[in-house]
């Protein structure tokens, strides 16, 4: 039998079982969601992100957007009531990594598809306060100067096998071969900020005419 | 919500969280058959006198570990969490959204109700129907029209006179209902010579500065490019397709000789979404209401 005097004096066996502490409750808490049908299906009408939208999503990320914005709307009223249906497991299922964000300095950003016009879009990320001049985001103006092929998108391709491996070894609807042929000119000459408004406007749509 | 690809894993958590919540009973019970000798160190000592007592867990303590056990196999008993078994009260989150939305969805539906029968110019002349549709209104317009509903650039004023498509209730409401697509098509390819005439032309419409030798070739283009099929004859617009008015002084993305000539080389095209599915019937008529109200009296 082991000593508490023994764990306390010897690091190497702390560590093994602080560890084996944090495996069991992984066992528990994390392992039973892959085999989940809620968290591993998903909803309809939720697809695989196009080339134009993956790039925007990685856009999204560089900039930092979850830092103030979540992607995660609760099951409370007062949330459904001003963003939509709440979000639920089966839309993340092409997220890698998800963007659920863990504060919100802005809105929530979930059902944001479609609720504004693209134009209205562009103008908020050129200045925000042009549009709503009690924001305090900041602008993302120089978004419009960089081509997405040049940065982003310049490995599109090599993006989308990955999504694809992922989607594949989960048994999930993924890009074809041609999709991903097709990649490069489907971005075009679409700068940072026309693939972001392409990633803003698709997001959380499965769900959006329901509440 | 557990919905398991098979039932080994309803058992596999079953298990760990049993094997889990005895284990820790099991301990307590363990160590609190120590024995301890009253007086007895445990025999070292810190910072030349510092010694350290071997006593039992105080009581209270073991009774606060016993009560977490006894919840853990209450709150499990009650609420989903042991595998498959979803728990005596039948709680989900998604039943209790469902439950606050509809216990408030049947307190404010007299309101709601009342409002509805009642016609636009009557809500809007209704102070408790205006306090509703203005926390609507902050709640779902002020991020394009702006929390003083007086719009932005490309974004229309709404307490002002002048309408794109229309200030009569129905108008509003067919608006808010279905949303309005507004494209004015680019012009470019008339040359940047006819474009500047053009730009000139409408400047000279509201009585602004401009070149009037341009503005009148521009008169003439007016005509002749086919910018009288939206604006009509007399430059006044046309409600049916969203075509402003040119000959007064609102401009919904600005009145200089810049901004018009970028108007007319790439178009405009702006969009606003329908919200009859989202808000549905009752909150756009009190939208509508209080849009109405907003422009009366100017």
């Amino acid at each position: 039998m082991i000593k508490h005097e023994q764990i306390e004096k010897s690091v190497a066996l702390l560590i093994v079982l602080t560890l084996l502490v944090v495996i069991w409750g992984g066992l528990l808490e994390i392992v039973p969601l892959f085999f989940q049908k809620s968290t591993t299906t998903p909803v309809e009408g939720t697809k695989p992100y196009d080339a134009v939208r993956l790039v925007g999503r990685d856009v999204y990320i560089r900039e930092g957007c979850y830092v103030c914005h979540s992607q995660m709307i609760r099951p409370f009223r007062a949330e459904t009531e001003r963003y939509g249906h709440y979000s639920v497991a089966g839309e993340y299922v092409y997220d890698h990594p998800f963007q659920w964000g863990s504060k919100r300095t802005g809105p929530d950003l979930h059902r944001v598809g479609g609720r504004y016009s693209d134009e209205w879009q562009r103008a908020h990320l050129m200045n925000p306060r042009d549009v709503v001049p009690e924001s305090n985001m900041p602008a993302f103006a120089f978004l419009a100067a960089t081509k997405a092929k040049d940065s982003v998108g310049a490995d599109v391709e090599k993006k989308m096998e990955v999504m694809r491996t992922y989607a594949q070894v989960r048994g999930l609807p993924t890009y074809s071969d041609a999709d991903i042929k097709g990649a490069k000119a489907a971005i075009g000459d679409m700068t940072e900020m026309d693939v972001l408004i392409a990633y803003l406007q698709g997001m959380g749509t499965a769900l959006s005419a329901m509440k | 919500m557990s919905d398991f690809v098979s039932d080994f894993w309803n058992l596999y958590v079953i298990v760990i969280v049993l094997v889990s919540i005895l284990a820790c009973a099991v301990l307590l019970v363990v160590q609190g058959k120590a024995t301890f000798t009253p007086g007895k160190t445990m025999g070292h000592v810190w910072d030349e006198t510092l010694e350290e007592y071997n006593n039992p867990m105080p009581k209270w303590w073991s009774w606060l570990f016993v009560i977490t056990v006894v919840f853990a196999l209450v709150y499990l008993a009650l609420y989903p969490g042991l595998g498959n078994f979803k728990g005596m009260l039948g709680w989900t989150s998604a039943g209790q959204h469902k439950a606050e939305v509809e216990k408030m969805d049947a307190a404010v539906k007299p309101l709601f109700d009342k409002y509805l029968a009642m016609d636009v110019q009557a809500v809007a002349a209704d102070k408790q129907a205006m306090e509703m549709g203005k926390r609507l209104y902050l709640t779902y317009c002020m991020q394009c029209h702006g929390a003083d509903a007086r719009g932005a650039k490309g974004f229309p004023n709404l307490t002002d006179s002048d309408w794109l498509y229309g200030g009569a209730p129905e108008q509003i409401k067919e608006t808010i209902t279905n949303g309005r697509m507004g494209v004015m098509p680019p012009h470019a390819q008339l040359g940047a010579d006819t474009v500047k005439d053009l730009a000139n032309h409408v400047r000279s419409l509201s009585g602004l500065p401009h070149d009037s030798v341009r503005a009148a070739r521009g008169a003439t283009a007016f005509t002749e490019a086919g910018c009288v099929g939206c604006h009509g004859m007399d430059a006044k617009g046309n409600q049916a397709v969203g075509a402003p008015n040119l000959t007064d002084k609102i401009w919904l993305y600005g009145s200089s000789e810049a901004t018009i000539t970028e108007t007319i080389n790439n178009g405009r095209q702006n969009k606003m979404p329908a919200w009859k599915d989202f808000l549905g019937e009752a909150k756009v008529h009190l939208l509508t209401a209080y849009v109405f109200s907003l422009s009366q009296g100017k």
